[in-house]
């Protein structure tokens, strides 16, 4: 379904960003590997994503920094002469209760989860007015809908991306450039794994389907919405979420 | 000199689909030739392309007539 498509994809070494490249691989499109810290783990996606017999490079940056994005965005260009697709996936959080929240915490997730995404999705306008063709893919988070104790900074993030994705959907709907958010439940990731026991058990209550998500559940919705079946649908934000908000 | 005028105005008129009449120095991109923000942003885009420079966010911003881009274009050569 994506055969001969180029795809950027922030945080993709581990997770839901690492599902969402190999599903992308099997559906024929090049991958570009963005991660920030993890080399090791970005580089066994692009050997993995080799042995399915796809193509795909590891890059690093961090989202945050406008600078390292513009050069990301360049080194995808120049690599393989476009960009058809961007998912924002790169994501940290820094839970804490809001009395006790520190500005820090905030703003690294404010930076990373938020700015990011507007990071790249400023970067790769150019390229796709050009192109008269783009798809931007945000994945923000069924928190950012319901809110969540301990998480108001990632909460905080998570809607203004729902948000940034409406307004930029508007923005560039006329060049035939859809943006859309996907808000995840509570997916198995070493993200997830992190959350405390509380929020877990809390979370599990919540859920109608009475299980937590695989990354393969979020990365089938990104390559529907990443796909041509997809090019009536902008500025809206799906929930993947076994049910937890309707 | 002409000649930047002559390449910008071929650009007009492709990307906007005016007529060459309707290109004159005074004319507002918004206000005369029915450009949107998004117009302008890509015709500043395909200007740079044409003439091999980088428009800064801050100048692009300051350009609002045809004889905006032009003064700006041969500023810069």
């Amino acid at each position: 379904m994506l055969q001969g498509k180029v795809a950027l994809i922030t945080g993709a070494s581990r997770g839901i960003g690492r599902a969402i490249a190999l599903e992308f691989a099997r559906q024929g499109a090049k991958v570009a590997v963005n991660y920030a810290g993890s080399e090791a783990k970005a580089k066994e996606v692009v050997d993995e994503i080799y042995r399915l017999g796809g193509e795909a490079l590891a890059i690093q940056a961090d989202v945050s920094n406008t600078e390292a994005v513009e050069q990301m965005v360049k080194e995808v260009i120049d690599r393989y002469g476009r960009v058809d697709i961007l998912v924002n996936n790169a994501g940290i959080t820094r839970d804490n209760l809001l009395m006790r929240m520190k500005e820090e915490e905030w703003d690294d997730v404010i930076n990373i989860n938020l700015k990011g995404v507007f990071n790249c999705t400023k970067a790769v306008t150019r390229p796709m007015l050009k192109q008269r063709y783009g798809r931007i893919i945000n994945i923000a988070s069924v928190v950012g809908v319901m809110g969540n104790p301990g998480q108001a900074n990632y909460v905080a993030a998570k809607a203004g991306v729902i948000g940034l994705t409406k307004t930029a959907a508007k923005e560039l709907a006329s060049r035939s450039i859809t943006v859309n958010a996907i808000a995840p439940g509570f997916i198995a990731t070493d993200m997830t794994d992190r959350l405390n026991e509380e929020i877990r058990t809390e979370m599990l209550k919540q859920i109608p389907l009475a299980r937590f998500g695989n990354p393969e559940d979020i990365a089938n919705m990104v390559a529907f919405l990443a796909s041509d079946a997809a090019s009536y649908i902008t500025g809206q934000t799906i929930h993947v979420d076994g049910g937890m908000v309707m | 000199m002409a000649d930047v005028l002559e390449r910008v105005t071929k650009i007009i008129v492709d990307r906007l689909g005016v007529e060459e009449s309707q290109v004159t120095l005074e004319a507002s991109f918004k206000d005369d030739l029915g450009a949107d923000s998004l117009d302008v942003v890509e015709l500043v885009m395909e200007l740079e392309d044409e003439f091999d420079m980088e428009i800064s966010d801050e100048e692009a911003e300051k350009i609002v007539t045809v004889g905006d881009a032009v003064n700006y274009i041969k500023s810069r050569m």
